[in-house]
């Protein structure tokens, strides 16, 4: 397939503010039950929040550049019952929607207790707010990979890997984030984030790797004789049936050379998984410099690891589209 | 329930590309909009279209034989591009299984496309909307015209008659009874889309002849076996007398 900047952007941005909302609420969770100290709640939980939702709102914008029609985007919201890209589209918003909320409750310390557990916990909104914004979180970690992994004839896709992939490693970019922003507003819970964030990036690196090993091994269900449905080990394509480009001939092929495909991936197998894990366990004391740069290498590997994502993906009507004459 | 559909006969195709003018010629006329061409007189003229007719070789050579194919949307009755456009701008019609977009609510994001095996759906780049072949349904309800002008663009072009339309859930129909005693068949039947077109196979004219259809089993020659067997290439008592 093509990669389209647009959908790289998207999905790697909202990746990391996915990732940086359930870090914001790890922590706050873990300090509802003594577990870490408790931060500035304002310039953590509050500024964490906007962070994250600014994150979105890019990845939103991004995503109108993959639209030929952004105005009418609003119809997308209607066949959630069949389509995923149509229950992307309204998780998207909710989560957004409740990010915010859960941004103003701390900013606003409003913490008006609203129950309490029986070990005697107290719940406020911010904690119902933040169970909803982790479910929303995942579900949109869902919902974005299965609009890849439903489509069976794109079987590096077709995968639970895929699923998996895209929570391990929009979670890692997210706590990268997280700790790098810690570094800056909560120092006490630097150890903690970067913590997770290695042992996710590591989950990532097994993960990405298991999905590469299974793609490397595929052996393609439909080839020329089922595309034409002529039995005859020997068919060459004569002509496509025209000569300029098409829409066939752009969307689906990435158009690179296999070197350029060979380097991305270990570019990305690089700057995903062992520089990061590198410069935050460096960084776990809280030097700021390096868990930006961890994050910044992070992101960059990721939008390789998306732009590969979508070039290795090898669509069957390619098979109409190999000869120009 | 009705499913309108194309057959295609590859024996006869002589990849004229006349389906593909004709298609594009009915298409771009009609109350869709254009589809239009870009860079049409330049280096890399592209554009969209409903349908294609590329060209194989299969074999080696010499022993090669040249198909052309006919490719367009194949009306899937199991429509993979459906369930998965987000604004039901792709739908299925219920009486007659036409696979159509709706230019009205199409919001362009390609991943129809996407989930279509064949590649049969193009993105117009002027209008940013997905187009496809819509078995003409502009043509083929239009009262106003001849029974037999009743039929798409490609239909009515083809000079060998290499494209059947009709009803293949109707098995008295043309089409049907095409694919059932020639042999048709459907492309990549491994996704389980169902494609309502299909396609006619290849195929030599022969006859096999025996033997024993060459000689005379009557020759009274040889019947009782008296006279010395005459050799194939001797007349038998039919070529030389009358009685
Ligand atoms: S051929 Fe492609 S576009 Fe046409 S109905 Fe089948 S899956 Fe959809
Ligand atoms: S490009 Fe149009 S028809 Fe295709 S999935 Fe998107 S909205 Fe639906």
């Amino acid at each position: 397939m093509h990669p389209a900047f647009s959908v790289i952007f998207l999905t790697t941005l909202i990746g990391a503010a996915q990732g940086l909302f359930l870090a914001l609420f790890t922590a706050q969770s873990y300090a509802a039950f003594k577990l870490l100290p408790q931060p500035d709640a304002h310039a953590f939980y509050g500024q964490g929040s906007l962070l994250a939702l600014l994150l979105l709102v890019a990845g939103l914008v991004a995503s109108f550049f993959h639209l030929g029609h952004p105005e009418r985007a609003w119809r997308t919201a209607t066949k959630w019952r069949t389509s995923w890209l149509s229950r992307e589209v309204i998780v998207l918003p909710a989560f957004m929607g409740v990010v915010f909320l859960y941004g103003l409750a701390h900013w606003l310390d409003w913490h008006p207790v609203l129950m309490t557990l029986p070990g005697g916990l107290p719940v406020d909104p911010s904690a119902i707010l933040g169970v909803a914004g982790t479910l929303l979180a995942f579900a949109l970690f869902v919902c974005t990979a299965m609009i890849y992994a439903c489509l069976k004839f794109l079987a590096e896709w077709h995968s639970p890997l895929t699923v998996v992939n895209y929570i391990l490693l929009g979670g890692a970019s997210g706590f990268t984030l997280a700790a790098a922003f810690a570094a800056a507003t909560a120092p006490e819970l630097v150890g903690f984030l970067a913590g997770w964030a290695a042992i996710i990036t590591v989950l990532g690196l097994l993960s990405r790797g298991a999905s590469l090993v299974r793609n490397a091994r595929l052996k393609p269900k439909s080839t020329l004789q089922t595309a034409i449905g002529i039995k005859h080990p020997k068919i060459a394509q004569k002509t496509q049936g025209f000569m300029g480009g098409s829409f066939n001939t752009r969307e689906f092929f990435h158009g690179q050379p296999v070197a350029v495909l060979r380097g991305v991936k270990w570019f990305f197998l690089l700057a995903v998984f062992p520089l990061p894990l590198l410069l935050l366990l460096s960084g776990m004391q809280g030097g700021i410099g390096l868990l930006v740069a961890a994050f910044v290498v992070q992101y960059a590997g990721l939008l390789a690891e998306r732009w590969y994502f979508f070039a290795q993906a090898n669509h069957p009507q390619n098979l109409y589209y190999q000869s120009i004459a | 329930m009705t499913q309108l559909a194309l057959v295609i006969d590859l024996n006869v195709c002589v990849g004229c590309q006349a389906c593909v003018t004709s298609c594009k010629e009915w298409n771009t006329s009609g109350s869709a909009g254009p589809m239009v061409d870009q860079n049409p007189y330049g280096a890399d003229p592209t554009g969209t279209f409903f349908n294609r007719v590329q060209t194989f070789e299969v074999g080696e050579f010499p022993n090669t034989e040249t198909v052309h194919f006919p490719k367009s949307c194949l009306h899937c009755e199991d429509p993979p591009c459906v369930p998965v456009c987000p604004t039901g701008a792709s739908y299925k019609r219920k009486e007659d299984g036409i696979v159509l977009v709706d230019y009205d609510k199409c919001i362009g994001c390609k991943y129809c496309s996407w989930a279509c095996p064949y590649g049969a759906r193009e993105l117009d780049e002027q209008q940013q909307v997905m187009k496809k072949c819509t078995l003409c349904v502009d043509r083929i309800y239009d009262m106003t015209m001849d029974a037999d002008d009743r039929k798409p663009s490609c239909v009515k072009a083809c000079p060998t008659s290499a494209r059947l339309f009709g009803d293949i859930h109707d098995p008295q129909s043309a089409v049907s009874i095409a694919i059932r005693e020639g042999g048709g068949y459907a492309l990549m039947p491994e996704w389980g889309t169902h494609p309502a077109n299909h396609y006619l196979p290849r195929r030599k004219t022969r006859i096999t002849i025996h033997e024993d259809e060459l000689e005379r089993a009557d020759n009274p020659l040889k019947v009782d076996r008296q006279l010395p067997r005459p050799a194939m290439s001797e007349p038998t008592l039919d070529d030389v007398t009358t009685w």
